[in-house]
């Protein structure tokens, strides 16, 4: 446990490094957040009654999304996995003593966690002071912030252990764009990353709700604004911790197989 | 122009060698922005207007708005990787041949697996016409024309700012992608929607409104007939992109070896 603790702390602090790139990334983000929420005002306009959330709360999940969309995006894989794959560095990483799935696990989660921890606190300090409806609201309560927190570990670690399938899967198809490509595409729209979840109709919601994806960013970000309390959110809850292990022990399996076969490339 | 001809031959004859992976990242462009299709779609069986346009106006808006972003990024998208060509020298090697240098750094690489995306443009593009009971007359087709041109031109023209900045910093910015992917993304329901303040850039510093808003309303019958000249307008976009990127070559001095 420790080599991998080490692991955690060495990438983590490597993230901090790029405070430039932070910085970019974070104009960019804030006005990205300002114009979806500008859209959804244009809808708010149109019906308010049609509207699933409150509008307070849609642009608190905006703004928390932006914020922390380090931990949840799953486009941000790290390319240095796939490449080392595709040319042959990983015999290097299998000649240590250690697991794969582990460190690469621990990177994975020191990686997002730097570049959320420099990202998220100018935005949410910036959100914080926009007027009223459009800022970020206080949490409604201290239970909900707290149990906000945990889920968004809990949402990490699946968006992460769900990333880990895809580079377990890269060892088989060695090419990795296609696979990428269409994972990618479908957690952003299943996790409410294109809109969130509760602008589903019912039925198609239902549905999403159960699956992997909604346990990512939906369930933090909802808890945050409130939309999600009482009865359900226990649910949600226990889903993610479901969800979470099924794809850890998943993951582990896949691992297990491809050390069976694994052909190393390049020379 | 015949040079640029040879130039996309070789690439295409290249890539060509590598089929499946070629096919499955068409595949992957595709599904990206049917993310967005599919959205507006979700967002619409909820709200029935946005702004007084109908679910049939914004699809055609955006059909129109990705195939100009579309046009726009399968040949001048190699701007996107400029950072690299400045600093690895390959500018240098750019610099010596008798040739314009936008030119050689269009034709440098060209991405195929954008096909995927301009299929997905076109597949829009026509179901945005079909769903939208639009009354044909030949001013609409010219229109239409315009805007596409209009549309390419300033999508180029961000393109090329951003190449140009690199000549200055040597790393691409990361807040041009809120022009380009962003306008693009956004681009989806006219501009109008996002209230008065960004209408107004919209229309003075970037001319989105003009490629995107005011000819969309020609086509709904509630403009006026010159908003159709507009796009071409927006052409003029590119004299202070061409400007920005002289005076970047000007101000260049070679990085790496």
């Amino acid at each position: 446990m420790r080599k991998y603790i080490a692991f955690f702390r060495l990438r983590f602090s490597m993230g901090l490094q790029y405070r430039a790139a932070a910085l970019a990334g974070i104009v960019t983000q804030f006005v990205w957040g300002a114009m979806e929420i500008l859209m959804f005002r244009a809808f708010y306009q149109a019906d308010a009654s049609a509207f699933p959330m409150t509008f307070q709360a849609t642009c608190a999940y905006v703004w928390m999304q932006q914020a922390f969309l380090a931990l949840f995006m799953a486009w941000m894989m790290e390319n240095e996995i796939f490449d080392s794959i595709v040319n042959g560095n990983i015999s290097y990483e299998l000649c240590r003593p250690i697991n794969v799935y582990n460190m690469w696990f621990s990177r994975s989660l020191a990686n997002r966690l730097s570049k959320a921890v420099l990202r998220s606190m100018p935005i949410l300090l910036a959100a914080v002071f926009l007027p009223a409806p459009y800022g970020l609201m206080p949490p409604v309560s201290l239970p909900a912030f707290l149990l906000f927190l945990i889920t968004l570990f809990l949402g990490l670690g699946v968006t992460v252990a769900f990333c880990m399938l895809v580079y377990m899967v890269s060892f088989f198809t060695i090419s990795s764009t296609g696979v990428r490509m269409v994972a990618v595409s479908v957690v952003e729209f299943l996790s409410g990353g294109v809109i969130p979840l509760p602008f589903f109709p019912d039925p198609v919601r239902q549905v999403m709700e159960l699956l992997p994806f909604a346990s990512m960013q939906n369930v933090p970000l909802r808890i945050y604004s409130g939309d999600l309390s009482g009865p359900p959110m226990r649910h949600a809850v226990f889903l993610q911790i479901f969800w979470l292990f099924a794809l850890i022990a998943l993951g582990r399996c896949l691992d297990v197989l491809a050390m069976k076969k694994i052909t190393i490339q390049g020379g | 122009m015949k040079l640029y001809g040879k130039f996309f031959m070789i690439h295409l004859k290249s890539i060509m060698e590598y089929k499946t992976s070629f096919i499955l990242s068409c595949i992957g462009q595709f599904l990206v922005s049917f993310n967005v299709f599919l959205g507006m779609y979700f967002m619409f069986r909820r709200f029935s207007n946005v702004e007084g346009f109908t679910y049939n106006d914004v699809l055609l808006c955006f059909g129109i708005t990705l195939m100009e972003f579309s046009l726009a990024e399968s040949f001048a998208r190699r701007f996107d990787t400029f950072p690299s060509v400045i600093r690895n020298g390959e500018f240098d090697r750019i610099m010596v041949r008798p040739r314009n240098e936008i030119l050689q750094v269009l034709g440098s690489r060209v991405e195929f697996s954008r096909i995927g995306r301009i299929l997905q443009a076109l597949v829009m593009f026509t179901y945005g016409f079909a769903v939208s009971g639009i009354r044909w007359t030949f001013g609409k087709i010219v229109t239409i024309i315009f805007m596409l041109i209009g549309g390419t031109a300033v999508f180029s023209g961000l393109f090329l700012i951003y190449a140009a900045i690199c000549f200055f910093t040597l790393e691409g910015l990361e807040f041009m992608n809120i022009f380009t992917d962003g306008a693009r993304e956004y681009g989806k329901y006219p501009v109008s929607i996002y209230g008065k303040t960004v209408f107004q850039l919209c229309t003075f510093v970037v001319p989105y409104a003009l490629i995107q808003y005011y000819p969309l309303l020609v086509l709904l019958d509630r403009g006026k007939p010159y908003y159709s000249l507009l796009p071409l307008a927006a052409c003029l976009f590119l004299i202070p992109c061409l400007l920005l990127w002289k005076t970047g070559v000007r101000h260049y001095s070679s990085a790496g070896s």
